[in-house]
């Protein structure tokens, strides 16, 4: 659905690039996660999708077009075929809550009787019609998102772009918000963009993850893969980020592990069962259970002391969990 | 006390006055608002961003604000002429009224625009509009507000202005007040007229506030 291939950008001659080479692919009716800190070039990438924003070199191709080979009616075309919303939701103050909703429609001069037919629909569909003639001023943050995401749906788009949208937002809210982007996602078929500075959104609602730094693309994988097993030190900080600093096993005896467990092994009491089968001992020196969008998972990590080390390790692998080495220090 | 008063003559020179205002707020409105919206667009950063044509505007604008109204009252006496024919009258006035303050509206006008949230802006350009709906249905309706207070901003300074004018032949309250309550000392006739512009200048603002108050969803 979007593809990067090898995009640059630069904004003014000399100076540091704020995207360096990125090549990156979006599949249709995926969630694909954009993680960085900012200044990373989060903004500059979710920008050139639908050419906000135009490469210094490279090439941008979303639902089949080079974004950059599109005249002015091409980019209108297309900017109706991709949503996005915004961290500080970016609604006219001075119209109501169907005015916006109606106002993509209004710019693609659709008939009045479709407009409002289409915006009762989509006021509906984000559970605010009920507030169809109040102003923004007189929402919420999370009821503003969803005046954001309705009129970010009016033109029916295949893709939306998310621009720190929950980053405005209270942790309860960004769970519904997050809930209603996950659910537009599987009932629509909509391919999602997200940007986001917290491990945490990209947990909970992403296929995949892109790790930028300095404009360069430093890791990437699916969320499981970059969650569990972080390669590069910015995506380790940001899982940090969201679990909390684990225990660092300095001046402990015997082998670190970490132990990955997955899906149905989440469950099962493995942990016990080896133990007394190798007569191993451990120490628990961190760990977490938690969930990646539906799956499951846990990861341990162990000082395996006395007993048959090899074996415990052996037997752990043949039950399904993951075992890593880690130097002391390391931690999780 | 109320010896010297014509009311005739003030009801005459407070209708002129009005008509002065009136004509040059249209006028100044007309010609302001779009060069309000020139000078933002052209300015550094913006869609139309134009050195030149920004810096020539700009000059323009300086020129006519810098001048004192006293004397571009005066120095626009050929132009009025040629433009409507007498420099007398509420007509002659309204050249050299407009040429004050359409200039004036235009700086606050470009500040009201300035205030609109960027982002709005690049959401409606994200949305697919083109540069034309973005100026008319997304930048000029969100900077409503600054608009409408601007524009009570400069008829209040035109009031003043009108008051000038009566300096060369304008007529109007301004005329009265130095024709009778200043040369002939009929300080009656200056306590009426200055009273009279107060009113109106408290009417003015009124009226602005409440239609700032009606426009603004803030």
């Amino acid at each position: 659905m979007i593809a990067f291939e090898a995009v640059s950008k630069t904004y003014a001659p000399g100076a540091r690039p704020a995207l360096d080479g990125v090549s990156l692919t979006v599949a249709a009716g995926e969630v694909f996660g954009v993680i960085g800190a900012s200044g990373a070039g989060k903004s500059t990438l979710i920008r050139l999708i639908h050419g906000l924003e135009t490469p210094t070199s490279g090439r941008v191709v979303v639902d089949g077009d080079d974004v950059a080979a599109l005249g002015v009616e091409g980019l209108r075309a297309l900017r109706r075929r991709v949503g996005m919303i915004f961290q500080h939701f970016n609604l006219l103050s001075g119209r109501t809550v169907a005015q916006n909703v109606a106002f993509p429609l209004k710019l693609a001069g659709r008939p009045a009787a479709e407009v409002k037919a289409r915006t009762a629909e989509l006021l509906a569909r984000v559970g605010l019609s009920d507030h169809a003639a109040k102003y923004p001023a007189q929402l919420s943050g999370g009821q503003k998102q969803r005046v954001g995401i309705a009129r970010a749906l009016a033109t029916g788009p295949k893709v939306l772009l998310c621009d720190e949208a929950t980053s405005a937002l209270d942790p309860e809210t960004t769970e519904q918000i997050l809930e209603l982007v996950s659910i537009l996602n599987r009932e629509l078929g909509l391919t999602i963009v997200l940007i986001t500075h917290e491990m945490d959104v990209v947990r909970r609602v992403c296929d995949r993850v892109a790790v930028l730094e300095d404009g360069c693309v430093v890791e990437s994988g699916s969320v499981e893969d970059v969650f569990l097993h972080p390669a590069s030190e910015t995506a380790r900080r940001f899982v940090r980020e969201a679990d909390g600093e684990p225990a660092a096993g300095v001046g402990l005896e015997g082998r670190l592990v970490r132990l990955t467990f997955r899906g149905e092994a989440t469950y099962r009491p493995v942990l016990g069962e080896v133990a007394r089968a190798t007569g191993v001992d451990y120490s628990i020196l961190g760990g977490r259970i938690h969930r990646l969008r539906e799956t499951p998972y846990g990861q341990l990590t162990l000082a395996l002391t006395a007993g048959d080390v090899e074996a415990a390790i052996a037997r752990f692998q043949a039950g399904g969990v993951r075992v890593d080495p880690i130097s002391p220090g390391e931690g999780a | 006390m109320m010896g010297n008063i014509d009311w005739t003559e003030i009801g005459q020179a407070t209708l002129d006055t009005l008509a002065m205002l009136g004509g040059s707020m249209v006028l100044t409105v007309l010609l302001g608002l779009p060069l309000g919206v020139i000078l933002f667009l052209t300015g550094r950063g913006q869609m139309l961003e134009n050195r030149l044509a920004n810096g020539l505007l700009s000059l323009l604008v300086n020129i006519l604000r810098s001048v004192p109204f006293v004397i571009l009252l005066i120095v626009m006496i050929p132009l009025t002429v040629a433009l409507v024919g007498t420099s007398l009258g509420v007509a002659g006035a309204i050249p050299p009224l407009v040429a004050g303050a359409a200039p004036f509206f235009a700086r606050l006008v470009e500040t009201a625009l300035r205030e609109v949230d960027r982002g709005v802006i690049e959401a409606s350009f994200a949305m697919g509009a083109r540069r034309r709906q973005v100026v008319l249905w997304a930048l000029l309706p969100e900077a409503m507000p600054g608009v409408i207070a601007a524009a009570t901003v400069t008829a209040i300074a035109l009031v003043s202005y009108t008051a000038m004018a009566g300096v060369v032949g304008a007529g109007g309250l301004g005329d009265l007040a130095i024709r009778f309550g200043y040369q002939r000392f009929q300080t009656d006739v200056m306590v009426v007229t200055v009273v009279l512009l107060l009113v109106l200048v408290q009417v003015l603002q009124m009226i602005g506030d409440r239609v700032v108050r009606r426009v603004s969803h803030r």
